[in-house]
């Protein structure tokens, strides 16, 4: 049992902390030690290891390498599709514009993608996106990414023992260190982060202004998902329980492709590079039946026929895209019918066939990582036969509501990025919109951070002692209770429930029964014990981690049962169609004492400059009469800039 | 189908443990990575592993099972027999933090030590100009996960801790070989490579290579290429002589190594 005092906290005074050591965490980190400040990074796991590194296909960003054709305003169009319109477009407009440069930037730092012929950095296609625009390293673009900001961490820290006599004097990474409560100043500033370090269990303050969180998902809180055993929505729970409001928590990313097979890989990702390269899903018919699920708001820009789609990977500018390529919603959604209708692979997916497309040779040369995963878990030759494969939980778009421009949170000097933030991505996030979102708003919450520190001037927020101690006393109970629950029996129960009540196909009778499920298992959640010591016990930590698995059950839930229409990440049997009212419409989660409370805002309105980016028949499809009645005439510049880039679009119908 | 397996597993911290003998359920398709999980949340709730990914990709899980180096999350149970039992230890180059643990700062202090990529300052952002052929050598090193079970088998500091101050590691010189064959760097690091990271400790009996589980050649297309690079600046006649003639004792290329006192 830990018997530590209140007073054997150790203090560690920053500029700004970052919780998260993936994506956007670092390259935030990078930021603010570029502008001088005092930078700590809180790594849950040791540091180069964050979910970042199971990142596939590719990193989006149009820099037009493959198609001329390509720029901003169509990566812009192709996310606001993909999110079905809900989109913030600010978010959107920033990351289609900058994402070029922060790939560029990577390559600065000693990143290597894959080349083009001429030189440049290689493109590849993918569900959603108009163009080949995913800047790539095989299929592990994501280690190539998290590699490339660990090393530059490291040369920044090289730089700081040549200039201040100490490679830790500006930034610092706290590797298996857990953050438990953000704490305040009194008066709702943040002053800092409380947590424990791993090795010893040391209890740990980290006083800062600013903390950014870039804590990655919740994918822990379902039982079949890809995510690793760090995403446990802690960001998502500590912006929560500090007052800020989580956004679009109904809308979960069940991706189409994992494999089924066997059990105990059961949600392992297959990167949708294997369909952007040629793959293509058939039923155990044989069928590809992804021709008979085009949704009418896509209708226009996919193939009708298997030759049109076949012609499409040779000459895209004259044939439409095969359906495999939809959003991938669409397709988790019909992989997931097609085994309903009994029409599933032997352990219950569908196939996913890439060795009747493409020769074996290219095969392992653009997909080694899957033949590898395939061979050594499931002794499948991919380039010989097809893959079962099935969708898992494998993202959340909701997330803290942020400042599109600077990430900064309803609580004054709490910043988020990444996949902990939301809007960016609406309903459904497109494949490789991620990795870009982690570069641009990494950097730009680092920016924010950076900005509050500069305006605070001298009255720096102090901790709140009554909060560290409350902190410290909620983080030592499950090892001081005795005959309490087993915290990975409960952990267990919780995402079973998830994945069985809320998961890819919702309905309100369902999800009314997650809800009480939910209360029952709260109660047991709130019993944990832990027993052993404090020192690197993961029995503890789990029982530390139920808190904030527990808060992300009951914010996806109680969002899940409050929208009654379908839209992207979020299916609702009993209201399938996509209703404009409900566009107009975000939810917002936030703490009432204990309880999760629904609010609803505002959808962002869309400038009408980036408006007049779509044909008005397309907006149609989305908005209200009451919104299209609304929008301004378009000036003549607006509309000649808006058919040149939608004749782009319309060319390859 | 499911059986009963029999597992010894090093528990302890501090220096002191033993061997604790577990009987464990194990299902079809099984890794051991599950079946120390299952062992976990039954039996021993606060058993010490690192793991992150469970897909092959994060390299957290490293381990010996039956005394080989492995990750054990790829280690599928079906490559053993029924009735064996696995003898699950923690990686014996590294100090025990706690259980399975192991305390692997070794690796970040040396990943620290190697000079950084140094590109052309004059190149603009998105001007790279890069072909496939040239960036696929160094794009190999890349796909290294960082388990560090090349560096836990290498036996030059296997039981020789005394060598792990001259002597980087696998890992490491394979990222010096990685810059060096890096189209955009233009830094020399040939010399560093042998005087401070102790390329020439290793005499290429390939056990990196051998545990890698990312099938990196790391021997065949690092290790020799780097020491046939630091032969050819180091020891060939010819430019022993010029480098004599010039009095220019190193390469103008060669960059500090970070932290080194002199």
């Amino acid at each position: 049992m830990a018997d530590i005092g209140h007073s054997d906290v150790l203090r560690l005074p920053y500029d700004v902390v970052v919780i998260g050591a993936g994506g956007s965490g670092l390259r935030a980190a990078i930021e603010a030690r570029l502008a001088g400040k005092r930078t700590a990074v809180i790594s849950k796991s040791l540091f180069g290891k964050a979910h970042t590194v199971m990142a596939e296909g590719g990193c989006a960003a149009a820099m037009g390498n493959m198609n001329p054709n390509d720029n901003w305003m169509v990566h812009f169009r192709d996310t606001m599709r993909g999110g079905k319109f809900l989109n913030n477009p600010r978010m959107a407009e920033l990351h289609a514009k900058e994402a070029p440069e922060r790939v560029w930037e990577l390559e600065a730092w000693g990143a290597l993608f894959d080349r083009t012929k001429d030189g440049k950095i290689s493109q590849r296609n993918f569900g959603g996106h108009e163009y080949p625009r995913l800047a790539h390293l095989g299929d592990r673009t994501g280690l190539e990414i998290i590699r490339t900001l660990q090393q530059k961490v490291v040369a920044l820290q090289q730089e700081d023992a040549v200039s201040h006599g100490d490679p830790e004097a500006l930034i610092k990474v706290y590797a298996e260190t857990t953050i438990t409560r953000l704490i305040s100043d009194g008066e709702g500033r943040i002053a800092g982060a409380f947590g424990y370090i791993r090795e010893t269990g040391e209890f740990v303050l980290f006083q800062a202004p600013t903390v950014i969180l870039a804590t990655g998902g919740i994918g822990k809180t379902f039982k079949v998902s890809s995510n690793s055993w760090e995403y446990t929505g802690d960001g998502h729970a500590l912006a929560l329980l500090a007052g800020a409001k989580l956004i679009n928590m109904e809308f979960v990313q069940f991706h189409p492709t994992h494999m089924v097979w066997p059990i105990s890989v059961r949600g392992l990702l297959v990167t949708e590079s294997v369909r952007g390269d040629g793959g293509v899903l058939r039923n155990s018919e044989g069928r590809r039946y992804m021709f008979d699920y085009v949704p009418d708001v896509f209708r226009a820009q996919y193939a009708e026929t298997e030759e049109e789609a076949d012609r499409w990977y040779a000459d895209p500018d004259h044939n439409r895209r095969p359906p495999e390529l939809l959003p991938r919603d669409e397709v988790a959604r019909a992989n997931n019918a097609e085994v309903k209708a009994g029409r599933g692979s032997p352990h219950g997916g569908v196939f996913l066939d890439i060795a009747s497309r493409l020769p074996a040779e290219e095969i392992l040369r653009r997909l080694p990582s899957m033949y590898h995963q395939f061979k050594e878990l499931a002794d499948v030759d991919i380039t010989k036969e097809p893959m079962e494969v099935g969708p898992a939980q494998h993202y959340v778009m909701g997330g803290v509501e942020v400042d599109p421009d600077t990430g900064e949170s309803a609580v004054p000097g709490l910043f988020a990025a990444g996949e902990v933030s939301g809007g960016m991505h609406g309903s459904n996030r497109l494949g490789g919109n991620s990795l870009s979102d982690l570069l641009v708003f990494g950097r730009r919450a680092g920016l924010g951070a950076v900005e509050y520190l500069n305006r605070l001037g001298p009255k720096q927020p102090v901790p709140d002692e009554g909060a560290v101690e409350a902190a410290q006393t909620e983080a030592q109970a499950p090892l001081q209770r005795t005959g309490g629950e087993n915290p990975y029996a409960v952990h267990d129960a919780v995402q079973e429930t998830m994945s069985s009540l809320v998961g890819i196909i919702r309905t309100e009778a369902e999800i009314r029964r997650a809800m009480a499920e939910l209360d029952k298992l709260g109660e047991r959640a709130a019993n944990v014990a832990a027993a052993g010591g404090s020192a690197y016990n993961p029995g503890w930590h789990m029982a530390l981690d139920m808190r904030n698995i527990m808060l992300m059950a009951r914010c996806v839930a109680a969002a899940a049962l409050e929208r009654q229409e379908s839209r992207g990440g979020h299916t609702r049997d009993d209201h399938p169609g996509m209703s404009p009212a409900w566009r107009r419409v975000i939810l917002a989660c936030s703490l009432e004492g204990d309880t999760v409370a629904i609010t609803r805002q505002d959808t962002p309105q869309m400038r009408a400059d980036l408006l007049a980016l779509f044909d008005k028949s397309e907006l149609k499809k989305y908005l209200t009469e009451e919104e299209l009645a609304s929008i301004p005439a378009p000036a003549p510049a607006a509309t000649a800039a808006a058919s040149a880039t939608a004749t782009a679009t319309e060319e390859t119908h | 189908m499911a059986y009963q397996a029999a597992l010894r597993v090093w528990r302890g911290d501090h220096g002191q443990g033993d061997l604790t003998p577990y009987t464990v359920e194990v299902n079809e398709g099984e890794v051991v990575l599950d079946v120390l999980h299952r062992l976990q949340a039954s039996q021993a709730n606060d058993l010490a592993i690192r793991w992150n990914c469970k897909a092959g990709k994060c390299g957290s899980c490293s381990m010996e099972i039956n005394g080989r180096p492995r990750l054990a999350c790829m280690t599928r149970m079906s490559t053993f027999a029924e009735d064996e039992v696995l003898t699950i230890t923690p990686l014996r180059t590294f100090p025990v933090i706690r259980d399975l643990v192991t305390d692997v700062s070794f690796n970040y202090a040396k990943a620290r030590q190697i000079p950084s990529f140094t590109p052309d300052p004059s190149v603009g952002l998105g001007e790279f100009r890069m072909q496939q052929v040239d960036v696929q050598r160094s794009q190999e090193f890349r796909k290294c996960i960082e388990c560090y079970l090349c560096q836990n088998v290498c036996h030059v500091i296997r039981d020789h801790p005394e060598n792990e101050r001259p002597f980087a590691g696998p890992r490491f010189l394979m990222r010096i070989a990685e810059l060096e064959m890096h189209p955009a760097d233009t830094a020399d690091r040939r010399d560093i490579a042998q005087d401070d990271f102790g390329l020439g400790y290793c005499n290429i009996t390939k056990c990196c290579t051998e545990v890698c589980p990312e099938h990196i050649k790391i021997t065949d297309n690092a290790l020799i290429p780097m020491k046939e690079r630091v032969a050819g600046r180091k020891y060939d006649p010819v430019v022993w002589l010029g480098s004599k003639i010039s009095r220019r004792p190193r390469s103008a290329g060669t960059p500090k190594v970070p932290g080194k006192q002199t």
